[in-house]
């Protein structure tokens, strides 16, 4: 199925769960509502005519500083947008990140019999004293998003309703902190030894 | 009263089943360990030799690849993709500088494809290389490791012609590559894969018929094809299990639909057929890389129709410096390859056209202001590269698996994210079922066969 | 305050500095990207056994240089601290490739910049990776160090990083 056909069918299937939609650079994207994530997911995978078997990746965005990044002052005319080319047809531009979230989780999926892909865009709230919204584990689906859910746990401190061991992966017990949150600074270390060079 | 428990009755107790207590034991393979190539932790909960249960602890090698991204430029980020699996570097450049050249729209020459092309292969086989190389290092054929690095050390010889470094080579660009190919690659590069080719024999005829090697790899590390659907497995240890999914086959990227090639797919899913894989996986690469060199589209070189005259680059650099610009402006540079980079010659052939994205050759950016503006704008810090404000997530065929990058963009001159999808990370996951059931000693060969790079997987 | 050098304490000193160093018994510490000129550097091209270093010996207690090999993160910091103090003496430290001799170009949350913040190094190799050549190079300097450390009796210490180093 191409790009068009995809999103089509999965938003005549879950037209309430559907928020929106596009196909920019010929991506299949489809933003979901939190809520009905586990069962999009399932039909995607058991329905014959999607067969999206592969959970190829499970991931998350930070846009609270989206487009908050400082213009150069001059030549601010130029260097921007570059035109698409011949090869890659669309022109509409990117609708932009999910509103009034503040985290998307972004699923990647792969169907091996159709050789298709579709992009799940799941947007996630931040209550106004820091507690994220939980969002429901894959795990039962498909094992591989056990790990990949740890590591975003680990990395951005979005929990996951339903996993078996949500603990961090890739930091140590005693960091404290997300790391890929964008308040994050970058070189802000917390050694278990040694001092904080 | 209790009788005390002499030598007869604990003897007795003890050959009762019923009375004796029984615990599995705890081994933990640390992350410093010599037979894990790289640093990963097991415990694993053993019954004598067989394992019951293993936990799997990686992180330990966690750089920071996707923070680091946010912070530098869309070309400096290209180091940085080096390091992920830094057994075959230029297959995650060429992920990386694909993903943005998608988010940005742009194509580049043909010839620049089929460049990428080439030099993917040639890592995929180094790739490989070290794989069944320290696999069968671990199970005790220290010979033929020596041999296949051998073999390595031809194909980085190779790359380091071409590129300038060996391991890290930094070589794609947003937009094309940093020079074209040397007027003499082709016959170091036959030489070169007619060597590896006679290490391979040789590699196969101490490994696949030995009887030490195929009891250990025979039946050991086994998945099915489902399971490793479900877990998200791609790449050989895929295609050993039966289920044929290769990203170069599957979704063509680059010129690979225009290349003949086999992909090798196993049967059972255990460590030996990963290393049959493996070892055709090489030779189908150098099958691609011999039909891309038979292929390749000669680049449009330019000569000026006037002067036609080449220059060598340090003197145009220092013609240019004193003003002397007239002598140079007709005239096209010859700039070492591995260093300097192209010259006006070969621009159009390993470089877009598309000025806001690539920079300009030497000669314009001394020579003429549009080059010196070009050259100002994507350098200078705040400037640079800036694609428009979209996500794009674009597979490449990585040596373990399918490699992913999606990067997402705000339209200022850094990414605002990038994701690279690791495909060890996958079969990482899947290794406490793969362990599972298997003798402690079967961990060696599972591992190795899993070719885990520390830098992918932790990233 | 050493005792004077006589013919025979001297002879003895190169001797035991000969010996040690041209036996020496490594302990690849391999954790990234170097390990893989590691590797190249140990096997047939660029061969670090005519060096008589070619025999890794993977357990601390049997080794005498730790080779640090890669980046070392803040999660495996305290391993590797605890493999050095598990080492007997004499032991040196190869600070092998530029991420452990300063953290290379991972300056973030998760990097130790330079293992010397957390034990003594004798030899630095850097680069990224260095090229073999620059590992034996490397290898030879470590030799001198090792030739001298028995006469003069004195193990060179961490040198002091400077305060303005620190936050």
């Amino acid at each position: 199925m191409n790009t068009s056909s995809l999103i089509q069918s999965v938003t005549d299937r879950f037209r309430d769960a559907v928020l929106s939609s596009h196909g920019w650079r010929g991506d299949a994207t489809v933003l979901v509502r939190r809520e009905f994530l586990v069962e999009v997911a399932r039909h995607l995978k058991e329905d014959p005519a999607l067969q999206m078997n592969y959970l190829m990746d499970l991931t998350a965005v930070d846009y609270s500083s989206f487009g908050k990044k400082p213009a150069p002052a001059f030549f601010s005319s130029a260097g921007v947008a570059v035109r698409p080319s011949s090869q890659i047809p669309d022109e509409a531009p990117w609708p932009g990140p999910p509103e009034r979230s503040r985290y998307a989780v972004v699923y990647h999926f792969y169907s091996m019999a159709h050789k298709h892909r579709l992009r799940l865009v799941v947007p996630v709230e931040e209550a106004a004293d820091g507690t994220v919204a939980p969002v429901d584990s894959l795990t039962g689906l498909w094992p591989g998003a056990n790990w990949l859910e740890r590591e975003i746990w680990d990395m951005f401190g979005i929990g996951f309703r339903g996993h078996p061991n949500l603990k961090r992966i890739l930091m140590y017990e005693g960091f404290e902190g997300h790391p890929l949150r964008k308040d994050y600074p970058v070189n802000k270390r917390q050694p278990l030894i040694g001092p904080v060079n | 009263m209790e009788t005390p428990p002499t030598s007869k009755t604990t003897a007795a107790a003890r050959t009762d089943p019923a009375e004796i207590e029984t615990r599995d034991m705890l081994l933990n393979i640390g992350p410093a360990h010599p037979a894990m190539h790289g640093i990963i932790r097991i415990v694993a909960k053993l019954d004598g030799e067989q394992i019951k249960d293993a936990e799997v602890e990686i992180g330990y090698l966690h750089r920071g690849f996707e923070k680091m991204a946010e912070v530098v430029d869309y070309n400096g980020v290209i180091p940085y993709t080096d390091r992920l699996n830094y057994v075959s570097p230029l297959i995650n450049n060429m992920g990386y500088c694909m993903a943005v050249e998608k988010l940005l729209g742009i194509s580049v020459p043909e010839r620049c494809h089929y460049v990428r092309v080439i030099l993917s292969e040639i890592s995929r086989i180094s790739d490989h290389l070290t794989c069944v190389g320290a696999t069968a290092m671990e199970l005790g054929s220290f010979t033929v490791f020596l041999y296949l690095i051998k073999a390595r050390e031809f194909l980085w010889e190779l790359v380091e012609k071409v590129t300038g470094a060996r391991l890290t080579v930094t070589y794609c660009r947003v937009g094309g590559v940093k020079a074209d190919l040397p007027d003499d690659f082709e016959g170091p590069c036959r030489k070169a894969f007619a060597e590896t080719r006679k290490v391979l024999v040789e590699a196969d005829g101490l490994l696949t018929r030995n009887r030490i090697f195929t009891d250990r790899m025979n039946g050991t590390g086994v998945i099915s094809a489902e399971d490793a659907i479900s877990y998200g497995i791609t790449g050989p240890f895929l295609r050993a299990t039966g289920a044929e999914y290769d990203v170069r086959k599957d979704c063509p990227y680059a010129v690979y639909d225009r290349l003949p090639f086999d992909v090798p797919v196993g049967t059972r899913g255990d460590n030996m057929d990963r290393f049959l894989v493996r070892m055709e996986e090489m030779e189908q690469s150098m099958r691609i890389v011999e039909a891309a060199l038979r292929d390749l589209p000669p680049g449009p070189v330019l000569v000026n129709p006037e002067t036609g005259r080449p220059i060598p680059a340090a003197e145009m650099v220092d013609l240019a410096k004193m003003g002397k610009i007239e002598a140079i402006t007709g005239g096209c540079a010859v700039a070492c390859p591995t260093l300097g980079g192209s010259g006006r010659d070969r621009h159009p052939s390993i470089a877009t056209d598309e000025k806001r994205v690539f920079l300009p050759p030497k000669e314009d950016g001394y020579g003429n202001i549009e080059g010196l503006m070009q050259q100002f704008k994507l350098v200078m810090h705040g400037h640079g590269v800036r694609p428009p404000k979209g996500e794009v997530y674009f597979p490449v065929e990585g040596a373990n698996g399918e490699l992913g990058f999606y990067v997402v963009s705000d339209g200022s001159g850094s990414a605002y994210r990038v994701r690279v999808r690791p495909p060890c990370f996958a079969i990482m996951s899947a290794l406490h079922t793969l362990l599972v059931g298997d003798m402690m000693a079967d961990m060696v060969p599972t591992f190795g066969s899993v070719n885990m790079i520390g830098g992918e997987l932790d990233r | 305050m050493p005792k004077e050098p006589s013919f025979l304490t001297s002879r003895l000193s190169e001797a035991i500095g000969w010996a040690r160093k041209f036996s020496i018994f490594q302990y690849p510490f391999v954790t990234a990207c170097c390990g893989m000129e590691y590797m190249a550097t140990a096997c047939s091209h660029y061969d670090v056994d005519r060096f008589g270093a070619g025999f890794p010996r993977f357990s601390p207690r049997q080794a005498d240089v730790l080779f640090v090999v890669g980046t070392i993160s803040h999660k495996m910091a305290p391993v590797l601290k605890r493999i050095y103090d598990q080492m007997a003496e004499p032991k040196w430290v190869v600070a092998f490739g530029v991420c452990t001799c300063t953290g290379g170009f991972y300056d973030n949350y998760a990097t130790v910049m330079g293992i010397d913040t957390i034990m003594p190094v004798d030899v630095y190799i850097p680069g990224c990776p260095p090229r073999p050549e620059m590992v034996l190079d490397g290898l030879m300097k470590l030799q001198d160090k090792i030739q001298l450390q028995h006469a003069t009796g004195t193990r060179p210490g961490p040198e002091a990083r400077p305060d303005v180093l620190e936050p």
